[in-house]
């Protein structure tokens, strides 16, 4: 499967200052290891020693939070859009 | 233009009182720049980091009550370098609410009324106007913001006045007050066809690429310390006392925490003597995710899609949600939600109690007061505080089916004396029969 994924900038120092990066993937947590394959050390920033995304970071698939989904065993399609994006605060 | 880096920020640094950024979660360190999230290590929040010492050499009551009527009376707290941008905001009404009181059955409540805050009627002008003294000392020339409404009406506003550029974005189904409110100045204004979350996940993608000062976003350290006023102004206004209960609405959660962090630090500086102050939180049952995990016993929270009224608390997905919820059981208090017919009435309540016109908001919070009051969760003889933080005159479409309307008469005497007549005769109402 063909995933668009969508980089924040403080990860962008792992991606080559790449915003935007294609990987293959069925799932999200498949998707956090082909990161880390291809990025080696962005899985530590993504996830805690357990494997598990940390609570401050939000994944979005086609605008759709994972915590609506599937959380990391969200299954993933061809074409499918990821964002990951830092919790932010506002009103 | 991007931040400034390096040694000249350490140069221009000495002559304020806060040190740089670090990590809420982890502690690791930043420069006072412009970001928000712990990038290096966990992606927690970043807050600011004071030297105290240097405050309380540099502050006392006196030198507090001779400042400006303003949240700058307080600059020495707040992460500024230079002259700030003071449009008046803040030390706004502590009202004591004495006929509220009677009706709840308490004995000593006040109103903090932030719906009468300058420039534009809400609590967020304390927090543009610290994040946009901070944008303009970091070489920002536009600034932005994800925002319900009072958000963007207060950016707006005061980029204005600074002379900043300014595009907001904001869900497309607003209140027409917030949107005329915000237009008025002449933003960019970007209404997104989604929900709050969604803008915010939007707005965090263009903050990515553009090179702006988000105040929610990328000045988010800086931004959320002004709530910290409300703390501030609370206790110098009870006569350098703390209160022993405060209400306060919850959307992200930032507020109540920086209400906390507010006490706090007056206490840490000698400002005022340490007691215990119990917190608690207001949801709109439409959009109550921290209540729904306070209630859970749980510590983490689980999004929602927000329906409700009350709007400008409506976020789904509450960054600072689990650290209100810490506060909440720390402190002895609780959060609750309401429904939107609850909301109404409160806003209700207000006004005729004590002639103050809150927003849904404000309706959350007076709703979840009566609420406890009820429960027994609030100790009838606790000095209690509720935070009003927005004006209602920016939600009328909330009310304006529930308040009935006026009698309609001729300019003849025979007519009012027939209208009256029949006010006197609907028991309850004064209004006229719909």
């Amino acid at each position: 499967m063909a995933i668009q994924v969508l980089i924040p900038t403080p990860l962008q120092k792992f991606t080559n200052d790449e915003a935007s990066v294609n990987l293959e993937a069925a799932s999200i947590d498949g998707l956090l290891q082909a990161l880390e394959g291809r990025y080696p050390g962005i899985q530590a920033r993504l996830c805690d020693e357990n494997g598990k995304l940390r609570r401050f970071l939000n994944l979005y698939v086609n605008s759709e939070d994972i915590r609506f989904l599937d959380n990391q065993a969200t299954v993933l399609s061809d074409g499918d859009e990821v964002s990951i994006v830092p919790a932010v605060a506002g009103g | 233009m991007f931040p400034v880096t390096g040694t000249d920020l350490t140069a221009t640094l000495s002559r304020s009182t806060f040190t740089g950024l670090r990590c809420k979660e982890c502690g690791h360190p930043y420069e006072a720049g412009a970001r928000h999230v712990c990038e290096d290590v966990c992606f927690g929040p970043l807050e600011v980091v004071y030297d105290y010492d240097a405050i309380r050499s540099r502050v006392s009551r006196a030198t507090i009550e001779a400042g400006p009527t303003s949240i700058w009376r307080y600059r020495e707290f707040l992460p500024v370098e230079g002259d700030p941008i003071d449009v008046g905001t803040g030390f706004t009404p502590l009202l004591k609410a004495d006929r509220l009181a009677r009706r709840l059955g308490l004995s000593s409540l006040y109103i903090k009324n932030d719906g009468v805050n300058m420039p534009t009627l809400s609590f967020k002008d304390r927090v543009v106007s610290v994040a946009l003294t901070r944008a303009r000392e970091l070489g920002f020339t536009t600034v932005s913001c994800a925002s319900t409404g009072n958000l963007a009406n207060s950016t707006a506003a005061i980029a204005a006045h600074a002379g900043l550029e300014c595009c907001v974005f904001i869900p497309s189904d607003l209140e027409l007050g917030k949107v005329l409110g915000t237009l008025v100045y002449n933003p960019t204004l970007m209404a997104v066809k989604g929900n709050y979350d969604q803008v915010n996940r939007l707005c965090s993608e263009v903050a990515n690429t553009y090179g702006w000062g988000f105040v929610n976003i990328n000045l988010r350290p800086y931004y959320s310390e002004g709530s910290k006023t409300l703390g501030y102004e609370v206790i110098e206004q009870l006569g350098w006392q703390l209160p022993d209960h405060i209400v306060a609405p919850l959307a992200s959660g930032s507020l109540f925490t920086k209400i906390r962090k507010g006490f706090d630090e007056f206490i840490k500086v000698g400002l005022v003597e340490e007691k215990p102050v119990r917190f608690s939180g207001a949801q709109a049952e439409g959009c109550s995710p921290i209540a729904q995990a306070f209630a859970a016993g749980r510590d983490f929270i689980t999004p929602v899609k927000p329906n409700t009224i009350a709007k400008s608390i409506a976020i789904g997905n509450p960054a600072d949600g689990p650290y209100a919820i810490d506060i909440a059981n720390r402190t002895g208090g609780t959060i609750a939600a309401v429904t939107d017919e609850e909301i109404i009435d409160g806003i209700k309540l207000l006004a005729e109690m004590e002639g103050v016109f809150t927003e849904t908001a404000g309706g959350t919070t007076i709703a979840v007061l009566k609420k406890l009051v009820e429960q027994g969760k609030i100790d009838p003889s606790e000095t209690t505080v509720a935070y009003i933080t927005g004006n209602g005159l920016k939600t009328t479409e909330a009310i304006a089916s529930c308040i009935g309307a006026p009698y309609t008469i001729e300019p003849q005497l025979a007519s009012f004396n027939a209208a009256w007549a029949q006010s006197q005769a609907s028991h309850g109402s004064k209004a006229a029969p719909a």
